[in-house]
């Protein structure tokens, strides 16, 4: 157990983890998921919004067994090595919002930080302008953190405080094997939610089983070994330390090696999946989401990560993306392949002044 | 290693990643040389400052105490 733990801490461990999903993520395409979105948490809580009817964008509505496994897989790796520590109270409100904003930035750009990856290691070009804006919005996250920005200590919580989260993917992975129906035509006829789309992206999906094992080994590799892709920009900015770059460098390796053996690698800027090649929302799009990140300390996978260890801060913020996409797609704020949606920019523009906002006025003295 | 100065201390427990990181650099950069502890609640953070240490020349000593974990780090 010891030499387990040496290993996953170590840098090769992180690249293992890098490593694990950079193989595995273009297998769950192959295996059915849409293109260049093996994993894509951004993508995937969008799916689950819509599967629940938070939003109605019918090509978009599936429960992603993805995100069921991430906060699961961290929750038995957090019980097995002892790191379940419920905990919460750390500005809840700034870090909901936040990871509302994170959401509507990320699908205007169309897809989270690992997916920018996965774009990447797939040959869409886009993904450059996207990755660049993500490194710029942690850029102006880092000045923050500098000049003493922070969002107060969280305190003890009780274990259920806890497992809540955790206990909402039980009751999603219900809803995706049961698939009840909740809602009433006027007639009394039972309708969705839950929804699942009959075409689209939503509607494309590797065997429940297949996804869930695989998600639940990357949410324990994860929560070992700290994966982060914002964490990994930042520290680099910050403190000069690569060993968590070290963890996403591997995903892009070994993404893009898997998606030449697969026949997925198509290089270019125009006519990617699931992508549109605006190169100014692209850029600010993932501006937005860089900056709400850093701000709230993890990528959204990191996010789910610790909600599975009991961070009740992390789960408000994951249930904030979620609450965020169903926005993105009911205000026409969600971007499509023909770009960005009518109030996609708007939207952008007030995020960033929330996040700027917040940096400036969240401070506390540490002595 | 001895605890020359024991005013030196940070309380870093329920601050998110990467604060205590961030409070220990800053403590380095101030000192420039010296002893000072920080108190950390998490296996990230204390990881994460060790690496910090490691990468800047500091000696670190981890001591569990309950829940918390009692970082103290030397440079002479």
């Amino acid at each position: 157990m010891a030499k387990t733990v040496q290993f996953l801490g170590s840098r090769w461990g992180i690249i293992s983890a890098g490593l694990f999903v950079g193989v595995f993520a273009p297998l769950l395409q192959h295996w059915g998921n849409p293109k260049n979105m093996g994993i894509c948490v951004a993508c995937m809580e969008r799916d689950i919004a819509g599967a629940l009817g938070l939003h109605r964008a019918a090509v978009v509505q599936y429960i992603r067994p993805e995100i069921i496994g991430f906060v699961l897989g961290a929750l038995i790796a957090a019980i097995l090595f002892r790191e379940f520590k419920p905990r919460g109270g750390s500005s809840p409100i700034i870090r909901f919002f936040l990871g509302l904003f994170a959401m509507i930035g990320a699908l205007v750009f169309l897809g989270c930080p690992w997916r920018a990856l996965l774009r990447l290691a797939g040959g869409d070009w886009n993904a450059i302008v996207g990755l660049a804006g993500l490194a710029f919005g942690i850029w102006i996250g880092v000045l923050f953190l500098k000049s003493g920005y922070m969002l107060g200590r969280s305190t003890k919580t009780g274990s259920f405080s806890g497992l809540v989260f955790p206990i909402v993917m039980i009751v999603l992975l219900l809803f995706l094997l049961f698939a009840p129906q909740f809602g009433r035509t006027p007639e009394g006829t039972p309708t969705g939610p839950i929804f699942f789309s009959q075409k689209g992206p939503g509607s494309q999906h590797a065997p429940i089983v297949v996804s869930l094992i695989i998600a639940l080994c990357v949410g324990f590799l994860a929560q070992r070994t700290r994966l982060c892709t914002m964490g990994a920009i930042r520290d680099v900015i910050l403190i000069r330390n690569t060993h968590l770059l070290s963890g996403i460098i591997g995903i892009v390796i070994a993404a893009f090696i898997m998606n030449l053996i697969l026949g997925q690698f198509k290089a270019g800027f125009s006519d990617q999946p699931i992508a549109h090649a605006n190169h100014l929302w692209n850029f600010l799009g993932m501006v937005l989401a860089g900056l709400a990140f850093a701000l709230a300390g993890g990528c959204p996978g990191r996010q789910l990560f610790l909600s599975g260890e009991g961070d009740g801060d992390a789960a408000i913020f994951a249930t904030g993306m979620i609450v965020g996409a169903g926005f993105a797609h009911n205000f026409s704020m969600a971007s499509s392949p023909a770009g960005p949606g009518a109030y996609g920019p708007a939207s952008v523009i007030v995020g960033l002044i929330f996040c700027i906002v917040v940096g400036f006025t969240m401070r506390e003295i540490i002595s | 290693m001895r605890r020359r100065d024991m005013s030196e201390k940070i309380d870093a427990r329920g601050l998110s990643c990467p604060q205590p990181v961030i409070v220990a650099d800053r403590k380095m950069k101030e000192l420039g040389r010296g002893v000072f502890e920080v108190l950390v609640d998490t296996e990230t953070a204390k990881e994460n400052i060790t690496r910090l240490a490691q990468q800047s020349g500091w000696k670190i000593e981890t001591k569990q105490e309950g829940g918390d974990i009692r970082l103290l780090l030397e440079k002479t």
